[in-house]
């Protein structure tokens, strides 16, 4: 599949979503002083109250695009607004309604988790409010060590602070870079309850991640960058079914040297090990032929010890995308 | 004028001083007190008078300002340099706050920190000899102008900087050498002609030439020329920001 039906077809499916658009990218490009293109044109419509996932190799262009919305990088070209609001122009409006959790753990070390997250809400405009900050912090499970210097703190604490900072000016936009980047499998799982838990509150939520079970477990929109491009955008689960396949391994009691002839119009491969036989199909489509397969093994005198299914997962779907692009 | 943001980033840098008082402000005052044993007492009660003041009372406001400017430059430079060192800029660079607001936060605690710091040796200095201030409006004047002009200076080093050994490089090799050649200790009255004239290209000497008028109502230039030059400088330093900030200077690229 080609770069630009793969594009084509990400737009439709964003037409098709027809959600209120929160944050609009149009033909944004960056190319740093050395010369470096991290971002060719970028589009994309992010809708209000979405999780989008940013999937991509490392030197993709994620973290460039993030920065570009967020103010921290100055793009070469194109304009991002942010609920109407002109990043470059409106930086005040628009930079109030986005939160920023960093893919590196940048914290003072000497101060306290409570002065930090303070701080933070007064650098973007907000007056004190301790209860506020309170149920950021106890949301976070950092309530306890709100009077613990920074460089006390395991890495995964120190992932909340920095998740705590990014909330503390109650954004409508969160941009959350890598968070999962080197934590346990255990705090991942936290994370993503605390992400869904945010969307619940209404906030909109990017994330880059290059794990693909990350993106798989809780965005509703999944959108691929490789090389500054963006491949495309499409709700997960219809990109799944779109490019996925579905597969279903028989597990045969008799060893087969061949296809039987009743059989070889199926798309079938029989196992290494000759003792099953593998029906790949695509499950978009109305009709599957399985029916008229499990029909046709009986006919063709086959004994099955087992059935067991397998879905394409978003890594081998996007595995095929990067490899179609090289 | 996002007044929460300057005040958040005033009082973060604050605290960092007051979190390391010893090194912030104790530091100063002791390495002070000892100029003033050495120079003022030990040696300067050996000198006769100079301008019409004792050796230890004249080199007063040539010692405020020493410390002074390289606690304006150095606490301005490491202000803005660490957050970029440890990433923490990203976030003041994310915040909905004009680049002004960044400039009076960070330089606005640094000129506090040195401000302060210049009044405690100028208290400090009144156990160790007699004082007196003739012009305490136009002293405090100058002060105040001198901390913010040279944290301006630092705020720009700071960006500069590209590691530690470059933070310290221009204090350590510019600065100082300046202060001290510049008429801390000496009028340049004192200097063979020649020296007199090359001393002038030291923007330091209109600075402790100024601040001590105020003191004494004597100076080695005029007053009105030393405020001309720590304007023109103020007024350097802020065009340079000004500059930094709209092209991203090692900050937005």
């Amino acid at each position: 599949m080609n770069t630009i039906q793969l594009q084509k077809d990400a737009a439709q499916a964003q037409q098709q979503a027809g959600g209120e658009t929160i944050c609009s990218i149009t033909e944004v490009s960056k190319t740093y002083t050395g010369g470096f293109r991290a971002l060719e044109a970028v589009s994309l419509d992010i809708e209000k109250g979405e999780i989008l996932a940013l999937l991509g190799p490392n030197g993709a262009g994620k973290t460039t695009l993030i920065s570009i919305i967020c103010g921290i990088v100055k793009s070469s070209g194109g304009t991002v607004t942010v609920d109407g609001y002109d990043v470059s122009r409106d930086y005040r409006q628009s930079r109030s309604l986005i939160g920023l959790v960093p893919q590196e753990i940048n914290l003072e070390p000497f101060e306290t988790v409570s002065n930090t997250v303070n701080f933070s809400r007064g650098l973007f405009g907000k007056p004190k409010d301790a209860a506020y900050i309170e149920k950021v912090l106890r949301r976070l499970s950092l309530w306890d060590k709100r009077n613990d210097q920074i460089v006390t703190l395991s890495g995964g604490m120190k992932r909340r602070v920095l998740i705590a900072k990014a909330l503390s000016h109650e954004p409508r936009v969160l941009f959350l870079d890598e968070p999962t980047a080197g934590v346990d499998v255990e705090l991942r799982k936290d994370m993503w309850e605390i992400v869904r838990a945010l969307q619940a509150d209404g906030v909109t939520i990017i994330l880059t991640t290059h794990y693909i079970e990350e993106a798989e477990a809780i965005a509703d929109r999944v959108g691929v960058i490789d090389k500054g491009r963006l491949l495309l955008v499409e709700d997960k689960t219809t990109l799944m079914q779109r490019m996925g396949t579905k597969q279903i391994r028989i597990e045969l009691q008799d060893e087969l040297t061949s296809i039987p002839d009743g059989l070889s119009h199926y798309e079938l491969e029989i196992d290494n090990s000759g003792n099953a036989l593998i029906y790949t199909y695509d499950p978009s489509g109305g009709r599957t032929g399985i029916t008229s397969l499990f029909s046709d093994l009986k006919s063709a005198g086959l004994v099955l010890c087992d059935v067991q299914t397998h879905q394409s997962s978003l890594e081998e779907i996007f595995v095929d995308l990067i490899k179609a692009q090289t | 004028m996002n007044f929460h943001a300057v005040k958040a980033i005033y009082v973060f840098e604050m605290s960092r001083t007051f979190r390391t008082l010893l090194q912030s402000v104790v530091s100063p005052v002791l390495s002070t007190s000892l100029y003033f044993v050495v120079f003022g007492a030990a040696i300067g009660s050996r000198f006769a008078e100079v301008e019409g003041v004792s050796y230890g009372t004249f080199i007063v406001p040539g010692l405020i300002m020493l410390t002074v400017l390289t606690q304006s430059v150095s606490n301005a430079s490491f202000g803005i340099y660490f957050p970029r060192f440890i990433g923490t800029i990203q976030e003041i660079l994310s915040a909905p706050i004009s680049s002004l607001e960044i400039v009076t936060g960070y330089v606005g605690a640094a000129a506090t920190k040195s401000f302060l710091i210049g009044l405690i040796i100028l208290a400090t200095a009144h156990l160790f000899v007699p004082l007196r201030i003739d012009h305490p409006v136009w002293m405090l004047g100058f002060l105040v102008l001198t901390c913010l002009s040279f944290a301006l200076f630092g705020f720009i080093i700071g960006i500069w900087a590209k590691n530690f050994e470059q933070l310290q490089l221009v204090p350590l090799l510019v600065i100082t050498p300046l202060v001290f050649l510049g008429g801390s200790f000496y009028s340049i009255s004192m200097l063979p002609p020649i020296w007199q004239k090359v001393t002038l290209f030291n923007p330091v000497v209109y600075l402790i030439s100024g601040f001590r008028w105020s003191f004494f109502s004597e100076g080695d230039v005029s007053v009105s020329l030393s405020l001309a030059m720590v304007t023109l400088f103020l007024a350097i330093c802020l065009g340079t920001i000004m500059w930094i900030f709209k092209t991203g200077y090692r900050i937005r690229n």
